[in-house]
């Protein structure tokens, strides 16, 4: 089963993030390679990957088979996801103690989604 | 577990009519409806297994341990390492990957493919699979006799998700995925060739060779699912049926009965059946209570009231699937949920159905499934209007 922990900054995780001492925030970046790396040891670790800022995003839509690309309206958006992990273990219980070992989640808190399958049942 | 006594009164009379047919026949007759000849099969096995159930404790009680003596000559390596994938060291995910590596033989690369995550992290699955195999001490050889059948017993289960992995595959990946399925048909081959007598193990392939004759009329070009009642059954695999049949009719009537055998009847008697609506549901209905009382699952509660609906109505179905859900296992399990929009929609309820419906396709994991509750929702949602 494949589950996605999304870690998103908002105005919460940056407030935390602005009391963080230098040697915190060193620390808080080896803890994400570090889970990464054994993430990777466990045989779990599908993709993993922070995010550049939201101000070096593009907008793109389609439309009359022209594609417009354009700066989002990011002056207005409160949250955005700053990076994810996604995984694939054996069940819910399993992908929530991989979102444990999130440093985010020890200041802030992690989501962890069940990925769609492609799946059925048959009755 | 038993508790629906009108309903339990109801099967046992099934049963005793099945088995008043069957004490008519002549022992060595063939009998003209194999389906029936099936399920009585069937219900005269669990009357035996019940008692050599009752011999055994009593045999226990008398004996306290006495190891069957294996016959070294009799096992070849690829039993060997099918029981030791299975080690209860590892994780489940390990041990589909580590059989698929070890007796599959296949590449990391094809396994990445099929269970569609990197090769990198599969190759750390394998290893570390390995690494913890010798941490645990264990070697080359045949588990000792008291852990034999119990290590058996995860082994058909690895073999059963490698099977599940590929069939339920619908769309991107479908070739490689596809493939899955049929390694793991070739594996459960392998090991009936080592364990002949094992009914489980014949009742496994039976299973898988009558739930993949299915495939060609499962999903449509477009990747989306056909329920089993709307199927083209002229593209069904008839070879794969006719094979599947006539190894769970042998088993199920010469070795102790189990899950994967009655799992195989009940996808026989489906198979069986030329239009949905010659479905015989009171064979099905009777062997899901016998699997109900042999493996207790939510699954198998849920399928049943699927097929106690068809045989005594939905309204007696709903009544049964509220009492279900007191069950913790199932309470928000999307399954109940898309259950209980078919027996509503059944009972000609469109507006609860609908809202059902879509709490099904809330709920669900599945993209395809998704796909058909929400159309089913549509469609009652459209019917409600005029």
């Amino acid at each position: 089963m494949k589950y996605l922990i999304l870690i998103q900054s908002n105005e919460r995780s940056l407030a935390v993030w602005e009391t963080l001492s230098d040697e915190q925030r060193m620390e808080f970046g080896r803890g994400h390679l570090q889970l990464t790396e054994e993430m990777t040891k466990a045989g779990v670790c599908v993709a993993s990957e922070g995010l550049a800022d939201p101000s070096l995003a593009r907008w793109v839509s389609v439309r009359d088979g022209r594609t417009v690309a354009s700066d989002g309206p990011f002056a207005e958006v409160k949250e955005h996801l700053a990076g994810f992990y996604l995984i694939d273990v054996e069940d819910l219980d399993e992908a929530v103690s991989w979102a444990a070992k999130v440093p985010d989640a020890a200041f802030t808190q992690v989501e962890v989604r069940p990925v769609l399958d492609m799946s059925g049942w048959e009755f | 577990m038993r508790r629906f006594g009108d309903f339990d009164t109801c099967e046992d009379a099934v049963q005793e009519a099945l088995l008043a047919a069957a004490q008519q026949w002549p022992a060595e007759g063939v009998p003209a409806n194999p389906r029936a000849w099936l399920i009585t099969v069937a219900s005269r096995r669990r009357i035996e297994l019940l008692r050599n159930e009752t011999a055994r404790r009593r045999r226990e009680d008398a004996v306290r341990y006495e190891p069957e003596p294996v016959p070294a000559s009799a096992v070849d390596d690829s039993l060997t390492l099918l029981l030791l994938c299975a080690h209860p060291a590892l994780s489940t995910g390990s041990q589909v990957a580590l059989t698929l590596r070890a007796v599959g033989g296949l590449t990391t690369a094809e396994i990445a493919r099929a269970l569609l995550v990197p090769e990198a992290t599969v190759g750390q699955r394998i290893s570390r699979a390995k690494q913890k195999i010798r941490d645990s001490g264990a070697t080359f050889k045949l588990p000792p006799p008291d852990e034999r059948e119990a290590r058996l017993t995860a082994v058909r289960q690895v073999l059963y998700l490698i099977f599940n992995e590929g069939y339920t595959a619908s769309s991107g990946a479908r070739l490689h995925r596809t493939e899955l399925s049929a390694e793991a048909i070739r594996l459960t081959r392998l090991l009936r060739s080592q364990l002949p007598d094992d009914g489980e193990v014949a009742g496994l392939l039976a299973l898988m060779l009558l739930t993949d004759a299915r495939r060609p009329a499962r999903t449509l070009p477009d990747g989306s699912l056909v329920p089993l009642a709307e199927q083209d059954r002229s593209r069904w695999d008839a070879a794969a049926i006719a094979e599947g049949v006539a190894l769970i009719t042998a088993t199920l009537a010469s070795a102790p009965i189990g899950p994967y055998q009655l799992q195989a009847a009940i996808a026989a008697v489906h198979d069986e059946a030329t239009r949905a609506e010659d479905t015989d549901w009171p064979q099905i209905l009777q062997l899901y209570g016998m699997l109900h009382a042999l493996s207790p699952g939510p699954m198998v509660q849920l399928n049943r009231i699927v097929a106690l609906a068809e045989v005594h109505g939905p309204v007696l179905a709903l009544a049964q699937l509220d009492l279900a859900e007191d069950d913790t296992a199932l309470r928000g399990h999307h399954r109940l949920a898309a259950v209980r929009a078919h027996l509503l929609e059944k009972c000609g309820d469109p507006g609860a159905a609908h809202a059902a419906y879509l709490e099904a396709a809330r709920l669900t994991l599945s993209a395809p499934e998704q796909r058909y509750l929400l159309a089913r929702a549509a469609a009652l949602g459209s019917a409600g209007d005029h």
